[in-house]
């Protein structure tokens, strides 16, 4: 019997299994932010066990709310920042080098096919795009973690989704992604990782991936997952040139995590996503999903565009193709934060932030700002948003405040005339 | 240490019930726990429910449907429970971030069948339910004026263990 790409790492990294049915596996990355890692460092402090299992391996950010707003989140930075020092931890990102935790890591090459990554944040299963196994988790095992370098899970059964066909224009992977998570359900995938398959998976670059496996828990899945392939020995190159001497060898070696042909799924879907149209939420659950134009004319009082969902550089293109030339309706605020300081700065070299600040959009430093509602563009009560973020629950962005999830050239197309709106109707 | 578990129940009838309606984000800047406490399921609506009321103060367990605790992985959802001395959720069903969270930090996240949970529902319209949880018979007892009902219910060994052992930190450091 084949095995699924999960399976394949769970066992490559099976340090104990105390009991059937519970594997405790060596982690590779242990990832840490400014709002779940604190309480974590206090805890160990307090024990008086303040150690860290090995310094490279943990990567460290502050990305929710940053720079500092008041003196709680300045004192959530600083026990962060003093931390990282005191363990000389080499990959800490602060103000003017730090962005939003799960578009900065792949950015700096941390995540490679075959590894298993833990992190205090639950759209950790993004990092599932390289082929790896990518879960959020909480302050607990977050620190057992630190500590140790072992994380336990059940073994997850995997779902495989099979997305064929051909990706309309204007249609983009949050739009298909939003639709998988309606076809699932909020809990469809509990306990379970997504694999998502296919010629359209294949064709995506690893921008669209992240996108895809980013929103995976809003399903309840462990992580989402894509196939290693020369996509992903592309975006890796630079930081993986001195392993191998050729990207093919490099691709060789991956191919050791791809699921077998003959491995086995609690579930497969098949969508052809041909037909597939623009995708909104409507409502405080993400599975709670329209086509753009069933929604058209709602009223919109803030478009934001950014997050780990959709802040990407490719995200930025495709919502700047739509302002370009164009004017934000005077009833919207429109916010864009690039998701690290990388893509601010194509953003820039690329003209798409001058269409931005010409089209009447704030930008703002990358962060996760608005996404949770902590800063850079909360909501008062009763006012609604478009967002290309990945949560709509009731007060996410702001208490009393609505969130409707759309791609990031809907977001554009909303700002433009300040009511939910199909870029294509333009 | 193990904690312990029953008393008073409330019940949360409605599914999917997310993380942000048990602690909004806006909180997630504290670094202690108890000052958590106050806000304790601050954003959920559902009728008849008030967040500020006697019944949750008085509460320590609390029984609802499915998918408890979607949403983010902040652990400051058990952690306000914790510090509001709920240590026992009955659910059909949860999201697995906060379901390894509540035995991470030693309480218990049981699951019951809905027909179960259906049963414990109806017995809310007598008031002043209380339920008891006895984790080595696996067994919860609830009892209210002139009734009892029993439910089994399946913890997995591990699960079992972290809570006998007073949490992941504890039974990893005694073993890794
Ligand atoms: S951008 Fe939003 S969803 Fe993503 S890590 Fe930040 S707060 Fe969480």
């Amino acid at each position: 019997m084949g095995k699924t790409l999960a399976e394949k790492i769970f066992d490559s990294h099976l340090r104990d299994e105390p009991f059937p049915g519970t594997k405790i596996l060596n982690l590779d990355r242990v990832l840490c932010h400014e709002i779940t890692t604190p309480v974590a460092i206090a805890d160990l402090v307090w024990r008086n066990k303040d150690r860290v299992f090995d310094r490279e391996k943990i990567k460290v950010v502050i990305d929710h709310v940053t720079p500092s707003k008041d003196t709680k989140t300045a004192t959530q930075a600083k026990i962060l920042r003093d931390w990282a020092r005191r363990h000389d931890i080499p990959d800490f990102f602060d103000v003017g080098r730090n962005g939003v935790c799960h578009a900065i890591f792949p950015e700096k090459g941390y995540i490679r096919p075959g590894y298993t990554v833990i992190m205090g944040d639950s759209h950790t299963c993004t990092h599932g795009a390289f082929g790896a196994f990518a879960a959020g988790v909480g302050t607990t095992d977050l620190e057992v973690g630190i500590l140790k370098g072992v994380c336990a899970f059940r073994e997850p059964e995997t779902i495989r989704v099979n997305l064929t066909g051909n990706l309309p224009q204007g249609v983009y992977a949050k739009d298909v992604i939003l639709h998988v998570i309606a076809r699932l359900g909020v809990n469809g995938a509990t306990d379970r990782v997504i694999e998502f398959r296919g010629s359209v998976v294949e064709r995506m670059n690893m921008d669209a991936r992240m996108t895809l496996c980013n929103m995976a828990v809003e399903a309840g899945g462990t992580s989402g997952v894509c196939m290693p392939d020369m996509t992903t020995v592309e975006y890796l190159w630079e930081f993986i040139q001195d392993e191998f001497d050729s990207k093919e060898e490099a691709l060789e070696d991956y191919q050791q995590w791809v699921s077998d042909a003959d491995a086995k799924y609690t579930q497969t879907l098949d969508i052809d996503i041909s037909a597939l149209e623009p995708q909104v939420t409507y409502d405080y659950k993400p599975d709670c999903v329209k086509t753009v134009r069933d929604m058209q004319g709602t009223r919109v009082d803030q478009v934001y565009i950014g997050t780990c969902t959709n802040g990407r550089i490719d995200d930025l293109r495709q919502a700047a193709e739509v302002l370009k030339g164009r004017k934000i309706a005077d009833s919207v605020r429109g916010i864009v934060s690039p998701a690290t300081p990388k893509i601010f700065s194509d953003a820039l070299a690329e003209g798409i932030i001058q269409i931005f600040m010409e089209a009447g959009f704030c930008v703002t430093n990358p962060t996760c700002g608005a996404c949770l509602g902590m800063s850079n563009g909360v909501l008062a009560e009763g006012e609604v948003a478009a967002a290309t973020s990945n949560r709509n629950f009731n007060g996410r962005m702001g208490k009393g405040g609505m969130v409707h999830l759309v791609s990031p050239a809907t977001a554009a197309a909303t700002a433009i005339t300040g009511v939910i709106t199909d870029a294509r109707d333009l | 240490m193990q904690k312990s578990f029953g008393g008073p129940a409330i019940f949360l009838d409605r599914s999917d019930i997310n993380t942000d309606e048990i602690i909004p984000a806006k909180y997630l800047t504290e670094v202690t726990k108890e000052a958590l406490q106050p806000y304790i399921l601050e954003d959920l609506k559902l009728e008849g429910f008030d967040s500020k009321g006697e019944a949750l103060k008085q509460a320590k367990v609390i029984v609802t449907r499915e998918n408890f605790g979607c949403g983010s992985s902040r652990e400051h959802a058990p952690w306000v429970f914790e510090v509001n001395d709920v240590h026992t959720i009955i659910a059909e069903s949860y999201a697995r971030i906060f379901r390894q969270n509540m035995f991470n930090c030693g309480m218990l996240a049981i699951e019951l069948p809905k027909a179960s949970i259906d049963q414990l529902m109806e017995l809310q319209e007598r008031g002043n339910v209380r339920i008891e949880v006895d984790l080595s018979r696996q067994q919860v007892n609830a009892l209210t004026d002139g009734e009892e009902k029993q439910f089994g219910f399946d913890i997995s060994p591990f699960d079992k263990a972290l809570v006998e052992a007073g949490g992941w930190v504890e039974f990893a450091d005694a073993r890794y």
